[in-house]
């Protein structure tokens, strides 16, 4: 707590963790590669410097405010030596910026215009590197890497993987997966966090949207999409929409112009999974199941598990598919029962990059076809909607297809941020269904950005302890300790990516507090939502009568690894 | 050439330096006195062993010029190539024991697996120019002459370095 002068400003500092987010505070943009005010800091890309009283340079990300403290964040100097540093940068970058994915959205070229880096000196006389495309959801693309490491970071803080992490040094340092291996060949659990933190186009998120074009320009193909519920908090970013607000209708109706057949919704399908999820969950109360029981709805952390804790495998993870799995099965069937003869294709436009591996796991493939055929993320989306020329953030709201439009109920919309699995199936399995009830689980503990909560709820006559989770580092410790025994939960909700879906890889990149508004937009839809309750959700019996009928388990349910 | 590896070697380098991240280069280090060189197979079961990432690992083994990942020949030649050496003509002694032994730089060691040449910066034995070491014993004042001697001696095996 004291007092510091920024050029000239004196600025007030409390909690702040070094100078960089004090100057921020002051409406200073200052630049950075390698900032991330959730990650440790690194201090690599010096970007960042300002000028002390001596006039000597430092990092602003790494120097603590002191009290009366005078510095400058703009001078000759400075600009010089960002200057300088850009155009290193981009001596060894490739610089095909046209044609980059990340073209737009890249905080090199956003940055070499912003300090208006005009021609770059130094030839690039590095050897082309070998891009790899072996994963199913990301691109790895050497030649663009700036070695700020904030995928190195990224994946050891906050998923305790470690899949890449710089090799060699000096003019050789490179990022890079142990022995060069390919990305499909490691551990790596394809929650893209990597991509979704890189400032350029060296991790890139798979680009699949010239297929779904093709699908959609086919008239043999009944293209069939479901939205996943973070995806309509999200979207909005791309278009200039406020932060958090719930755009379902505009995606919905912008879907249709592209050509979509039938537009439903996978809150729906996350009512399914509640159904089924808090059965098993009762029927290992009552009948001695293994304990806790694990969610299964996000499919990093189900290869997280496959890799490092197999034993939780088709065990203490519950056996319930995705609620995008098993909206595609439940679409396959109503498709089956119709009499439509196009073929179909089920597309799900999901936050996360780990759904695309999720579609193309054989599990979910059926006589070579697979229930979902394509994965799109929501930037996926937004990539799709500008190329349409369609004026996104006019259109009109436009309602979800038959026979599944009645969409989700609130329980159903707030899988899309942690907590909110647990809290659908601690509404599934409450007593008392009055609304009142309702209000008093929204604060039993499940909600909120903090990365392991717990909750005690009380059902059925006795109390269950609930964790919540994301992130797979905290994951880790979760496991760790309730496989120590030092602590035991009856359910624990897990998540890959920070906040859950809202916070995943697919998404427009956000950090909280524009996270944050996501998940207000999510809960803030569910209390505008009658249906509370995924079993009051009348689409379920149509659902169970005549589509499902006596398939439930086959349809529902998976035994991993077969 | 089929390898297998001592797990249970490691295990007890992994316990006499403690199991703990910090000691992670000592315990490359001990593997490399080892074998000569890390191999993938041991790094991947110190990865899984310790606890930390295999891309930690591969960073630290490739960030420091000593480790090796690939497998080196039975004799290490080094060949210094420090200021003082490098005047009292080492470069020539480098060239003849390359040429002798058909390796370069890209490709160190021999087929056979009996030599690897690699260059130094310096061996702290300046006085002694040029030098070069077998095996870690110390050859002075080396012409390219005595190297072609020395090296012909060990495939004799009158050389017991």
């Amino acid at each position: 707590m004291g007092y510091m002068y920024i050029d000239g400003m004196k600025i007030e500092y409390t909690e702040e963790k070094n100078i960089l987010e004090v100057i921020r505070k002051a409406g200073i943009e200052m630049p950075t590669f390698c900032y991330y005010s959730e990650l440790s800091t690194y201090g690599a890309c010096r970007m960042c410097v300002i000028e002390n009283e001596r006039g000597g340079i430092e990092a602003a990300c790494s120097t603590l405010p002191r009290d009366g403290m005078k510095i400058k964040t703009n001078t000759p100097a400075l600009q010089k030596h960002r200057k300088m540093i850009l155009e290193l940068l981009l001596s060894t970058h490739c610089r095909d910026c046209t044609t980059c994915s990340k073209n737009g959205s890249c905080r090199l070229q956003e940055l070499a215009l912003r300090f208006g880096v005009k021609q770059v000196r130094f030839e690039n006389n590095r050897p082309e590197k070998k891009k790899d495309t072996t994963s199913k959801s990301i691109v790895r693309d050497p030649n663009k890497c700036i070695l700020c490491g904030d995928c190195v970071r990224v994946c050891r803080e906050k998923q305790g993987l470690g899949i890449i992490d710089f090799a060699n040094r000096g003019s050789n340092l490179r990022v890079t997966p142990a022995f060069d291996m390919d990305l499909c060949d490691t551990d790596c659990v394809n929650c893209g966090q990597c991509a979704a933190v890189c400032p350029t186009g060296a991790i890139t998120v798979k680009d699949e949207t010239e297929k779904m074009w093709r699908y959609l320009d086919d008239p043999t193909k009944r293209v069939v999409v479901q939205i996943a519920p973070a995806v309509r908090v999200a979207l909005g970013d791309e278009f200039g929409i406020e932060h958090g607000e719930n755009v379902l209708g505009k995606t919905v109706k912008a879907l249709k112009m592209m050509g979509v057949d039938s537009v439903f919704d996978t809150a729906l399908s996350a009512d399914l999974t509640v159904m089924e999820e808090a059965a098993e969950f009762m029927d290992r109360v009552k009948n001695g199941g293994v304990f806790p029981m694990y969610t299964s709805c996000c499919p990093a952390w189900i290869k997280y598990a496959e890799n490092k804790h197999p034993e939780l495998i088709n065990t203490n993870i519950s056996s319930c598919r995705s609620p995008m799995q098993m909206f595609g099965s439940v679409i396959k069937k109503w498709h089956e029962l119709s009499d439509d003869e196009r073929e179909l294709i089920s597309v799900a436009i999901m936050p996360c990059t780990a759904k695309k591996y999720e579609a193309a796991r054989s599990e979910f493939t059926e006589n070579g076809k697979r229930i979902i055929e394509l994965s799109l993320t929501t930037q996926e989306l937004a990539t799709m909607i500008r190329e349409a020329g369609i004026q996104f953030a006019e259109l009109e709201h436009e309602y979800l297809d038959a026979p599944f439009d009645m969409g989700g109920s609130g329980a159903g919309v707030i899988f899309g941020v942690t907590g909110g699995v647990a809290e659908a199936v601690i509404r599934q399995c409450s007593d008392d269904k009055s609304s009142g009830a309702v209000k008093d689980i929204k604060f039993v503990g499940v909600r909120g950005r903090d990365e392991i909560k717990e909750a005690v709820i009380h059902a059925n006559g006795r109390d269950f302890k609930i964790c919540v989770v994301h992130g797979l580092a905290n994951a880790e410790k979760v496991i760790k300790a309730t496989q120590n025994g030092e602590t035991y939960y009856d359910l624990i909700e897990v998540m890959a990516c920070p906040e859950g879906c809202i916070g995943g890889a697919g998404q427009p990149f956000a950090i909280s507090p524009e996270r944050d508004k996501r998940a207000k937009g999510l809960y803030h839809t569910d209390e505008r939502i009658q249906i509370k309750f995924s079993d009051k959700n009348p689409s379920m019996n149509y659902i169970y009568d005549e589509i499902i009928r006596d398939k439930a388990h086959e349809l529902l349910h998976v035994k991993y690894g077969e | 050439m089929e390898q297998k590896f001592d797990f249970g070697a490691v295990d007890a380098v992994i316990e006499m330096h403690g199991n703990e991240q910090k000691n992670l280069i000592t315990i490359l280090q001990s593997v490399q006195t080892e074998y000569h060189y890390l191999p993938r197979e041991i790094l991947e079961y110190i990865a899984k062993r310790m606890d930390i990432s295999l891309a930690k690992i591969y960073s630290v083994a490739t960030f420091y010029e000593n480790f090796s990942l690939d497998p080196k020949g039975r004799y290490i030649i080094k060949i210094c190539d420090g200021t003082a050496c490098h005047v009292r003509k080492s470069i020539p002694i480098l060239e003849r024991v390359r040429d002798m032994l058909g390796v370069s730089e890209q490709k160190p060691t021999t087929d056979d697996m009996m030599f690897t040449v690699e260059t130094v910066s310096c061996l702290g034995a300046c006085g002694l120019a040029p030098v070069m070491t077998l095996n870690d014993k110390v050859y002075p004042a080396m012409t390219p002459d005595k190297a072609t001697e020395l090296i012909e001696s060990v495939k004799k095996g009158d050389n017991e370095a």
